[in-house]
């Protein structure tokens, strides 16, 4: 960023693409000057087109990421770019990922996407891979760092030595409640990676991180849970603006560490139970979060979605676009120093459909 | 005398026959228990493989461990179908829909084995029949 961006420039920009289209009130976010400027990107998750046989995949599972793209295409002005959050396939099968692929390839504007472990356990991600590049990579934009990490690495023993084919691997590691799993990690490897990637990157530059897992420890028995995630904190908290955005748990969470602030993302595909939902589990959910309102299984498409992200002056503002509910927004509060629901985080303003249990 | 002493026994025998059932002891509470438990896996099996539907689409995709299905609050009012509702109701309700099968009777082996998976999963919680 060397050129400085005036509230009169982006206005006329503003001006110029909308001329015939009507610009939604809250895409109006002015930077408050300098040089950075603010933006907005779509965030896509968690699709899990599941393969039947031949050319039939899941009906209920292509409806949504169809629906998705379909909406962030009509978004006016149109996003800076899309990131998809992993999980594109159920069982990591060519056919999962290309019928996917095949998908997104409508959608407008640049891609960017996360290796979940529905794309990865079958072939370690070798197909995918052909399809997107790196497993873990980062870039600049408008002023912000992003920093996108494969965060569903386990470890060599389980991945390597304990199943006796592929298959058997990836349906070991797609169901999420069987117990012979095994804790998702960043891992050392991509860690150093990070530290290196990082120095290079001035304190004051504002970081977007983006990881399949939560890097946080939130239930360890649905592997919403980053077994380093300390250590992967460790390495960004000295940062002064850090945002944290994962996939993986098909449902709203936002959290605050430090200097860290956490958002998850909804998948297109189906919601889950917030892990107090169950009984027997020992979860910490993050007192922030005001959860999701409890899923209707009448209405097909109900607590699944996609997000717009907004980015004013480096923090984060994710406007939840939820099927058959209210939108959510949950932006960073400058004066609390956290993230909050800008219309439930008051415990009075919750509606019943919010509580889980 | 003979004849005295068998029919002393057969009356014995009878009044042991008769307090039989109700006697049981710790052998055959722990086999009632493993027969139960069997229930459950066959249940667990189902509920994980994708068996029960002609999707591939397997009930613990949504519900892992079986969560979000609040077992301990049915009977209960489901405004889906305008009247009281049992469990097999919306077991049957995700079978034809998300899992694209086809209803299994109530009390069919298979939906036993399911009713048994769930429950068992929200053991220790309180019933709450009709809540929402």
């Amino acid at each position: 960023m060397t050129k400085l961006i005036t509230r009169r420039s982006v206005l006329a920009a503003a001006g110029a693409t909308t001329a015939l289209t009507t610009l939604p009130i809250s895409m109006v976010k002015l930077a408050f000057g300098g040089t950075r400027d603010d933006f907005t990107f779509t965030y896509i998750s968690d699709s899990h087109i599941q393969h039947i046989k031949g050319s039939s995949f899941v009906r209920n599972w292509d409806q949504g990421l169809k629906r998705a793209i379909a909406e962030a295409n009509l978004v006016v002005p149109e996003s800076d770019f899309v990131m998809f959050g992993g999980d594109l396939a159920q069982l990591g099968k060519r056919e999962e990922l290309d019928h996917g692929a095949e998908m997104l390839s409508h959608l407008k504007g640049k891609l960017h996407t996360v290796m979940g472990e529905h794309d990865y356990y079958l072939d370690l991600g070798e197909y995918w891979s052909k399809l997107y590049g790196p497993h873990y990579y980062s870039f600049d934009h408008k002023g912000v760092h992003f920093v996108v990490l494969n965060s569903i690495i386990v470890s060599d023993d389980w991945t390597f030595h304990r199943w006796p084919t592929a298959e058997q691997r990836m349906l070991e590691m797609a169901g999420l409640d069987n117990p012979n799993g095994s804790p998702f990690m960043v891992g050392l490897k991509q860690r150093e990676w990070l530290r290196a990637d990082l120095e290079k990157i001035g304190k004051d530059t504002p970081l977007l991180v983006f990881s399949h897992s939560p890097l946080q420890k939130i239930y360890k028995g649905w592997n919403f849970w980053t077994d380093d995630a300390e250590e992967v904190q460790a390495l960004l908290q000295p940062f002064q603006n850090v945002t944290v955005i994962y996939g993986h748990v098909h449902q709203i969470q936002y959290n605050q560490i430090g200097n860290i602030s956490f958002h998850s993302v909804m998948a297109t595909a189906w919601p889950w139970p917030y892990p107090q939902s169950y009984a027997r589990a020992e979860s910490h959910i993050p007192v922030l979060t005001v959860p999701m309102n409890r899923a209707d299984p009448f209405f097909e498409r109900d607590a699944t979605g996609w997000q717009l992200i907004d980015v004013n002056s480096g923090r984060v503002t994710a406007r939840y676009q939820l099927w058959d509910n209210d939108p959510r927004t949950v932006a960073y509060n400058a004066k609390l120093g956290h993230p909050t629901d800008v219309s439930y985080q008051e415990p009075t303003q919750r509606r019943v459909p919010q509580f889980h249990y | 005398m003979r004849r005295l002493f068998s029919v002393l026994a057969l009356g014995v025998s009878l009044i042991a026959q008769t307090s039989i059932a109700d006697e049981f002891n710790k052998a055959d509470t722990d086999r009632w228990q493993q027969e139960f438990q069997n229930v459950v896996k066959n249940g667990r099996d189902l509920w994980t493989s994708g068996a029960l539907g002609t999707n591939g689409v397997a009930c613990a995709q949504c519900h892992p461990n079986a969560a979000n299905t609040h077992p301990e609050t049915y009977p209960k009012f489901q405004k889906q179908l305008g009247k009281v509702a049992q469990m097999w109701e919306m077991v049957n309700w995700c079978i034809r829909n998300p899992l694209q099968g086809a209803n299994l009777a109530a009390d069919d082996p298979k939906m036993t084995a399911i009713l048994s998976y769930v429950a068992y999963e929200r053991r220790d919680v309180k019933l709450a029949p009709g809540t929402h």
